[in-house]
């Protein structure tokens, strides 16, 4: 990928009080090396937060990692505080320790992917490819 | 049987006490054949070197073991981390695993009880009883422990930055049973350095959370002798990826810190250093794993001797707990995890563990079922009881192998522990970032290694197979948080508020000074003052740390 | 009201999510990046205080604007941040970790704060970085801080685009603030030691001060974890700001800016049809570099002039 053209801009974090970052770290560091800008937020944010960033760093996607299992709560919560914001329709990815019976939960919620433990890196990049690559898509067809 | 005096004088000076104090657990060892299995192996000639290097069991510089006679004597204590959702129901599963043979209780807190909220605060939504049990008053810890006799039982509790209001908790709770604060047994895990590291449940900066574990390791000498002070955690440094060697070095760098600290403070080393425990990761590479052990003891020993000149042996030992490791287990083919586990665990026994904790099948899905948990305990019961490792002391030493290993890699975390002397100590290097980045930087090639077919690991990368069947894991509804705030709401009705405003005003005011924090912290839980009203009052004196760029 | 009217109107009103819109289209250069450039208010622009902030990694700069951001909160301004960070030259990716530190303001209304990568254009960064702040201006914020790390030029590039520079620095770096001390002096206005409660921070102090001597550029200690000297801090550069308003000398280098800014849009804008022109070159190149180079730029400065003509 040839510097200046451009994978997209994605927001990695965690929401919650969940401090485990190695996941989330890999995969910021993954999606630097596929060409991605990645806005990295760290550990112990409120979704309110989280919402709030994307906004503000205009982000194509938003990958949240949760190993906590609070993702019921926590998730909808950030999409609403999104939609809020009239940001509603950027995507969400959530990736770590989600119980199968959560991820129908969660999509309905409005979540785009859920990767959970497991889920090889390269199934992963692809998805955040994808994704971002749509969304920028349908930004550009608004203009 | 070896000539060289100093093996005599171990036997009469170190071994015989010993003996009289705890007998081996049989007259005789035998092997499956009937042969006689000697206590201590030995070479055929105990030489100098042999003595610098490796010397007798439960005397400098410990490589062979902190005990003398070591698993012939007692069984490691099997400990199984342990908590989940209300009081109430932990309470439950502690007396399960007490009926099923566990000789150690585990405590784990949910996150918001490990940062010092109170369920009821704003960033403990959705967190109340997840990942351990939830506490925020004395009340709760009062049914945590409801029929479990705390005299009889040794606990363990996995909390770091409110560790002193754990404790100040544990200690009213025995009160209440009769119990004296210096009968009281267990761990608190205590260790903040290692938070900042890799943990990520830090509520204050470096420097007043220093001073919170110094005033806990001079109130603990004086008030709870038995009480570990603190278990300083290479254990999440691993976990956030770290390799072996990274793991003892940035542990051992971080207990120099602690002792550093305690000696500034004006505690006699001696005093306090019997009762600082470690808590390591038990790794899938079996040898490396068991000469870490020894390495950490070999290091540990040099350091409290010729850094902090400690006298006494207890002074010197690095007496540790082990859980295997968590993110070796994989989400395919969720069985192969509990032969991971018995390897992990057989590598904690070889290399000589105080304590373990033995990971579940389902573990990767998140909390473990009752039959998940029930397994992994039975694979220490089988280590323990059939396999035979734990007839003779160190059965690993003198294997070249071994040897060279253990030599090489203690060699290699103290390069790793005099950088960080270099930049100025762990809390500069944590500061500046360092320790966080190398850490994170092992976890991505190891990562790497996955992806690229470079690491094999059965399930994931080789022998693969199509799996659409999901375990079912154990799940904390959300009635829990409910009725966590409206048990918490009720309290702040019933107590004696007058006296919490009282107490926590004194407690601002010693945080402010010099004096130690202890006893206040103990008279505000034992009128209900919560977790987070305490914490709140140190934040506003101690201020809250904010997390470093992390790449 | 159309469209650009409706982004313009939801900029003033600091509407966020307009505002990260509006940065993205002018970071990526779309058809409506000129449009809204041309509409933002030079009033609200010219109002603005843009302060480059900038130094070595490690020097403790996030941290440092962090603790700004608190003071001016406090003081009831609205504040902007433009973070940048490098991208990696292979990847062209990045990891855009600075405003980790700035956390506690993420759902602040009066703090805005966006993160950029160099992507391999310094030129075209400045660009970019400079209608950020103007944006940011326009939505009201006042002071624009933009954040560089001090590596190659970018440092140097800042001073382009900043009415105040100020160069954050902390003991420990020894060799190499000795060999930056000469530079500095020329560009910044403020000398920040950082992490003043560290070991070698008076020396540091005293040796800097001893260089400023006569010289327009002042010294002053902070410990951004501690929040000491922030206030002193944002003093001197409200009164530096205030001097150069008085003096002129604010007019005159706001003019060099957009001189500045022009230049390097016209050479990123060169860069990238010279390139297009290189590439689509079909024959093997050979030959000596300056005739190739007189060619190119003959070809390119043509079909120029015959795109516009048509």
């Amino acid at each position: 990928m040839e510097a200046g053209q451009r994978r997209g801009r994605v927001l990695i974090g965690k929401v919650g009080l969940d401090g485990h970052d190695r996941g989330a770290k890999f995969i910021a560091r993954s999606l630097r090396d596929d060409g991605f800008e990645v806005i990295y937020t760290g550990i112990r944010h409120t979704p309110e937060e989280i919402a709030s960033v994307a906004v503000q760093e205009d982000v194509d996607a938003i990958g949240i990692s949760l190993l906590s299992g609070a993702h019921n709560e926590l998730i909808p919560a950030m999409i609403h505080a999104l939609c809020q914001a009239d940001a509603g329709d950027i995507p969400v990815i959530v990736g770590g320790a989600i119980p199968q019976e959560d991820i129908s939960y969660l999509k309905d919620k409005g979540v785009c992917e859920v990767l959970t433990t497991g889920t090889p890196t390269q199934t992963i990049l692809d998805v955040f490819r994808m994704v971002a690559n749509e969304y920028r898509q349908k930004k550009h067809t608004y203009e | 049987m070896n000539e060289h005096p100093s093996f005599a004088a171990w036997e009469e000076n170190v071994l015989k006490k010993v003996l009289e104090r705890t007998p081996e657990r049989a007259k005789e060892f035998v092997t499956d054949s009937g042969l006689p299995i000697e206590r201590l192996a030995l070479p055929e000639t105990v030489d100098e070197k042999y003595l610098t290097k490796l010397g007798f069991p439960g005397q400098y510089p410990f490589t062979r073991g902190v005990h003398p006679t070591m698993y012939r004597g007692r069984l490691w204590t099997m400990r199984q981390y342990a908590g989940f959702s209300s009081a109430e129901d932990s309470n439950k599963r502690y007396r399960y695993l007490l009926e099923q043979g566990t000789t150690g209780l585990s405590v784990a807190f949910d996150l918001p009880t490990q940062i010092g909220y109170d369920s009821d605060h704003p960033l403990s939504c959705g967190e109340v009883g997840r990942v351990g049990v939830a506490i925020d008053t004395l009340a709760d810890l009062e049914a945590l422990f409801t029929g479990i006799p705390v005299d009889k039982v040794s606990t363990s509790m996995t909390i770091n930055a409110p560790a002193a209001v754990l404790l100040a908790m544990y200690v009213v709770v025995g009160e209440k049973q009769g119990v004296k604060p210096a009968q009281l047994m267990g761990t608190i895990q205590n260790d903040i350095l290692k938070e900042y590291i890799a943990r990520g449940t830090y509520i204050f900066p470096p420097r007043p959370s220093l001073r919170l574990t110094t005033d806990i390791f001079a109130w603990c000498s004086k008030e709870t002798p038995q009480f570990n002070t603190i278990s300083i955690s290479g254990y999440h440094i691993r976990e956030a990826g770290s390799t072996a060697i990274q793991e003892i070095a940035y542990t051992l760098a971080n207990g120099c810190t602690y002792v550093q600290a305690a000696i500034d403070a004006g505690l006699d080393v001696d005093v306090f250093a019997p009762r600082l425990a470690f808590f390591f990761n038990a790794s899938p590479d079996l040898f490396e794993e068991v000469a870490k052990f020894r390495a950490a003891r070999r290091l540990w020993a040099r350091f409290m001797k010729e850094r902090f000149h400690a006298q006494k042996p207890a002074s010197q030992t690095l007496r540790f707990h082990t859980q295997t490791a968590g993110y070796s287990l994989t989400a395919q083919q969720i069985d192969n995890n509990i032969v991971r586990v018995t390897l992990q665990a057989l590598a904690a026994v070889l290399g000589g563990t105080q304590s373990l904790h033995t990971n579940s099948r389902d573990e990767a899905f998140g909390l473990p079922t009752e039959n998940s948990v029930r397994t992994s305990l039975r694979t220490q019961q089988i280590i323990a009881c059939e396999s035979g490792v734990c007839n003779t002391v160190d059965p690993l030493a003198g294997s070249y192998f071994i040897e060279d290993l253990t030599d090489r890699i203690e060699r290699e975390a103290l390069t790793l522990i005099e950088e960080i002397d270099r930049m100025g100590g762990m809390i500069a290097a944590i500061e500046s970032g360092v320790v966080q980045r190398q850490i994170e930087l092992s976890a991505f090639r190891y990562q790497q290694q996955i992806d690229r077919g470079e690491r094999t690991i059965v399930g994931v990368n080789c022998f693969q197979e199509p799996e659409k069947v999901f375990p079912q894991t154990f799940r904390v509804g959300k009635a829990v948080e409910e009725n966590q705030i409206k048990r918490l709401h009720e309290i702040r009705k019933k107590r004696d508020n007058g006296k919490v405003k009282k107490n926590l005003a004194d407690l601002e005011e010693a945080a402010r000074g010099k004096e130690n924090v202890m006893p206040f912290i103990v008279e505000a839980v034992r009128c209900y003052t919560s977790i987070g009203e305490i914490c709140d009052a140190l934040r506003g004196v101690f201020g809250i740390y904010e997390e470093r760029k992390g790449f | 009201m159309n469209e650009i009217d409706g982004i313009l109107k939801g900029i003033r009103e600091g509407n966020p999510r307009t505002i990260g819109r509006a940065i993205s289209a002018i970071e990526e250069g779309n058809h409506r990046a000129a449009a809204i450039l041309q509409g933002i208010n030079e009033g609200c622009v010219l109002a603005a205080t843009i302060l480059g902030i900038t130094g070595p990694p490690g020097a403790g700069k996030s941290t440092l604007i962090n603790q700004l951001i608190s003071h001016y909160r406090i003081h009831g301004k609205r504040v902007g941040i433009v973070a940048i960070d490098p991208s990696s030259p292979v990847s062209g990716g990045a990891i855009l970790g600075d405003r980790i530190r700035m956390m506690r303001h993420a759902t602040d209304p009066g703090v805005i704060i966006r993160s950029m990568s160099t992507r391999g254009r310094v030129g075209g960064l400045c660009a970019a970085a400079g209608s950020a702040a103007k944006i940011m201006a326009c939505s009201g914020c006042n002071p624009v801080i933009i954040e560089t790390v001090g590596v190659g030029h970018l440092e140097i590039d800042i001073v382009g685009l900043a009415d105040i520079v100020v160069f954050v620095l902390a003991p420990g770096f020894g060799d190499d603030v000795q060999a930056m001390k000469a530079g500095l002096i020329e560009m910044a206005d403020v000398l920040v030691v950082n992490k003043a409660d560290h070991a070698g921070a008076d020396a540091l102090i005293v040796d800097l001060k001893y260089a400023t001597q006569g010289r327009d550029c002042q010294v002053c200690s902070t410990s951004a974890t501690e929040s000491r000297g922030i206030e002193d801090l944002a003093n001197i550069i409200g009164n530096i700001a205030q001097r150069k308003r008085q003096t002129g000398q604010f007019i005159q280098k706001r003019e060099k800016m957009l001189e500045s800014e022009i230049l390097h849009r016209a050479v990123e804008l060169m860069r990238t049809k010279l390139k297009d022109r290189l590439m689509a070159q079909e024959e093997q190149i050979i030959g000596d570099p300056q005739d190739i180079v007189r060619k190119l730029l003959e070809e390119v400065c043509v079909t120029q002039l015959e795109s516009k003509k048509r």
